[in-house]
């Protein structure tokens, strides 16, 4: 921990000025990546883990706005303070992203080859046949049998785990310091996954690369990650080293999340649940996010929006538990309970 | 297939009753027609013999990934699609031989959830109105009594009652699976085909979804068809589990059997390919090679061989087509390198065999080190 983090999240806050109200997305953000880790950032839908990627590259677009006060120091700048060449030099050069759909991300009307080349042309200013080489190059680093065919082809002549090497490809053109994968396996069947957090594994031993590995999926994390970030309501609610995180989750919405996943090989009669639903961005409770389905909640979590309180070596919680752990029995008995009628919190989304 | 002895009947739990459901050679082949003119070009084979039965109150799950025939089976099973060849029985019933009002009868028995909550469900319909239709259609319920059932209905699957005059656009995913499961309950079916309910919810929505299913499965005996892709939930629903690889059932047993021996190289590597939530985990896999085969030109023999890990392979998985067939007691599996095989060894010879069947089971790779 003596060199200085490849990227210095801190304080993010993205807003959306909708119609319906300000929903904050991502609210307040803070973490660090180091050079050559791969940080795993979980939650469900709604949390603000891609909104946090997007804002990373300045993706956002209006209605959305990073706020004033945020700042995301990567290889020693601000992001944030870059004019729009600056920070079109860092995008798909020093920081990569792969995105989660690998249709749609791709474009249907150029051949593979020609779009892996166009990343080398655009930064490096590569000739079409040097890019055209780079190009071929890549698609034999991802492991694609017969590149040379291959990068002549257009993507609806590939299936979807070809698609998706075709993406990481393109990711590692430039050679980035950091690439960003927003759920790059949810689209993907079981076996092509296991291929791909493979490659991903692989292409980082040997090259040295960042990766902040966006996903909803515990199994994932636990996969390729060694360091956790938890969201929820779109703040980190804790953050672990990821063998810490599985064995002694604090933060109560981990832990709902660790036991309400079925686990091969490990058949229970019930599964558990966090009862109720993910509230929306424009309303998020006062006090702690997740009180309103927490087994654990008294007056203060109403009272006190929780800071992230510090647990052990590199481990914080947002949760007042920590301050009151004697609070934390009776083990999560209202988790656990069987009752089927859960729709509390508040009607319809 | 070579072998119908052993193919005819795959067993069930319950050997006493006759089976609610039972499915037999059933075949789904889609035309592929090329040109203007429509010339034939072949057909895509997305269900390709299947045989099963179901047992009432019993839930059996039906795993593969994109593109094996599960989702197809499903629907012919309901003939929401028409199925090409093969037996359908509900019940006794011929559910092949039914005309359209028969077909209408029937599905009030059997009824189906689909997995897209966002576009399963009529946005013009208020929520009440869509649960309300099969009691119209069906003339089970009218006026209050019909009211009345709804907020039943809505209650039961833990929704408001109140939620009746709103719109499916005001529901997270996982409360619009609940009005979808409202829908299908409401004409008090027998047996549900779940397509892949779960898949489209987050992990802490699809707990709830599934303990819900389960608890409405126990209160009225209901019969479950599951279709998922995702292995673990099938686990923890299913009773007795089909694994399906381009068109066919490639391997059948009892939920525990099949997740402690997996007996088919494919179930093998499947299992092996689930990610472990477990940090400490070996890391041991099995990653199989390539991509699913074109179902419009599966390979000849076993479909699986061009991507089986199983070291016995050799060139008569590729000429012969392996039975399902009964490896242990109720559990079916295809594969003639597993023995025991009603494959005769001088008719793998025969097709180019040089190894002959030997168990092979690589427990590490499949359990991750967490042996129970």
């Amino acid at each position: 921990m003596t060199q200085l983090p490849l990227l210095t999240v801190s304080d993010l806050r993205t807003y959306f000025y909708t119609g319906a109200g300000v929903a904050r997305a991502v609210d307040g953000v803070s973490f660090d990546i180091a050079a050559g880790e791969t940080l795993g950032i979980v939650g469900e839908s709604g949390c603000g883990k891609s909104v946090t990627a997007l804002s990373i590259l300045r993706l956002i677009q209006r209605p959305g706005r990073i706020e004033p006060g945020s700042r995301i120091l990567f290889e020693g700048q601000d992001l944030l303070t870059l004019d729009d060449a600056g920070i079109r030099r860092v995008r798909g050069n020093r920081i990569a992203m792969i995105f989660q759909e690998p249709m749609t991300a791709l474009n249907p009307v150029f051949t593979v080859g020609d779009q892996i080349a166009e990343v080398a042309r655009v930064h490096a200013s590569a000739s079409r046949r040097d890019a055209w080489s780079r190009a071929v190059e890549m698609l034999t680093l991802v492991g694609i049998p017969a590149p040379a065919e291959r990068a002549s082809q257009y993507p609806h002549q590939l299936s979807g785990g070809m698609r998706q090497r075709v993406l990481i490809a393109m990711a590692l053109v430039m050679n980035p310091a950091l690439i960003i994968a927003d759920e790059p396996t949810t689209a993907l069947d079981v076996t092509i996954q296991a291929q791909i957090l493979e490659l991903l594994a692989d292409l980082q031993q040997r090259l040295g690369t960042s990766i902040a590995m966006i996903t909803h999926d515990l199994g994932v994390i636990a996969e390729v990650a060694s360091r956790v970030v938890v969201m929820y309501g779109g703040e980190v609610v804790e953050e672990a080293r990821v063998e810490t995180l599985f064995a002694e989750p604090h933060h109560p919405y981990t832990e709902g999340l660790l036991h309400a996943m079925p686990r091969v090989g490990r058949r229970q009669e019930r599964l558990a649940v966090i009862p109720g639903n993910v509230p929306p961005p424009t309303a998020w409770p006062t006090g702690c996010r997740f009180r309103d389905r927490c087994a654990y909640a008294w007056e203060r979590c109403e009272r006190e929006h929780p800071p992230l309180y510090h647990i052990g070596a590199g481990h914080v919680s947002r949760c007042h538990l920590a301050d009151e752990p004697e609070r934390r029995t009776p083990k999560r008995t209202a988790a656990t309970a069987t009752a089927t009628a859960v729709s509390v919190g508040g009607g319809p989304a | 297939m070579t072998d119908v002895a052993a193919v005819r009947d795959p067993s069930r739990t319950s050997a006493s009753a006759p089976p609610l459901l039972s499915v037999s050679q059933l075949t789904k082949h889609f035309p592929i027609k090329r040109g203007l003119f429509g010339r034939d070009g072949g057909s895509v084979r997305a269900v390709d013999g299947v045989s099963l039965e179901v047992g009432r109150g019993e839930t059996l799950g039906i795993v593969g990934e994109s593109g094996c025939g599960k989702t197809t089976l499903g629907r012919c099973i309901l003939r929401l699609i028409e199925p090409t060849s093969g037996q359908i029985h509900f019940d006794g019933i011929d559910v092949r031989a039914l005309d359209a009002s028969s077909l209408r009868r029937l599905r009030r028995r059997v009824q189906i959830i689909f997995q897209d909550p966002f576009s399963s469900l009529n946005p013009r319909m208020t929520v009440g109105a869509i649960v309300r239709e099969g009691l119209t259609i069906h003339r089970l319920a009218a006026g209050a009594d019909a009211d009345r059932r709804v907020r039943q209905l809505l209650d039961e699957v833990g929704l408001r009652p109140e939620y009746a005059s709103r719109y499916p656009h005001e529901f997270s995913g996982g409360q619009r699976q609940r009005i979808g499961i409202a829908r299908a309950l409401a004409v008090e079916p027998e047996l549900i085909v779940c397509d892949e309910p779960v898949s489209a919810l987050d992990v802490s929505v699809q707990a709830q979804v599934i303990n819900l299913l389960q608890d409405l499965q126990r209160d009225r005996n209901l019969t479950y068809l599951f279709i998922a892709h995702d292995l673990s939930v099938v686990e923890h629903i299913a009773t007795r589990v089909a694994v399906m690889y381009l068109g066919k059932i490639v391997e059948l047993a009892s939920s525990a059997d099949l997740y402690r021996e997996p007996i088919m190289p494919y179930t093998q590597a499947l299992l092996s390919a689930v990610p472990v939530p477990d940090p400490t985990a070996s890391r041991e896999r099995i990653v199989l090679t390539g991509d699913v085969p074109s179902p419009a030109n599966p390979p000849s023999g076993c479909v699986f061989h061009p991507r089986c890990p199983h070291p016995g392979k050799d060139t008569a998985c590729t000429a012969i087509v392996p039975p399902l067939e009964e490896k242990a007691p109720a559990h079916w599996a295809a594969c003639i390198k597993q023995p025991p095989t009603t494959v005769p060894w001088h008719a793998q010879q025969q097709a180019g065999a040089t190894h002959a069947p030997e168990r092979h089971l690589p427990l590490a790779a499949i359990t991750h080190g967490l042996t129970s």
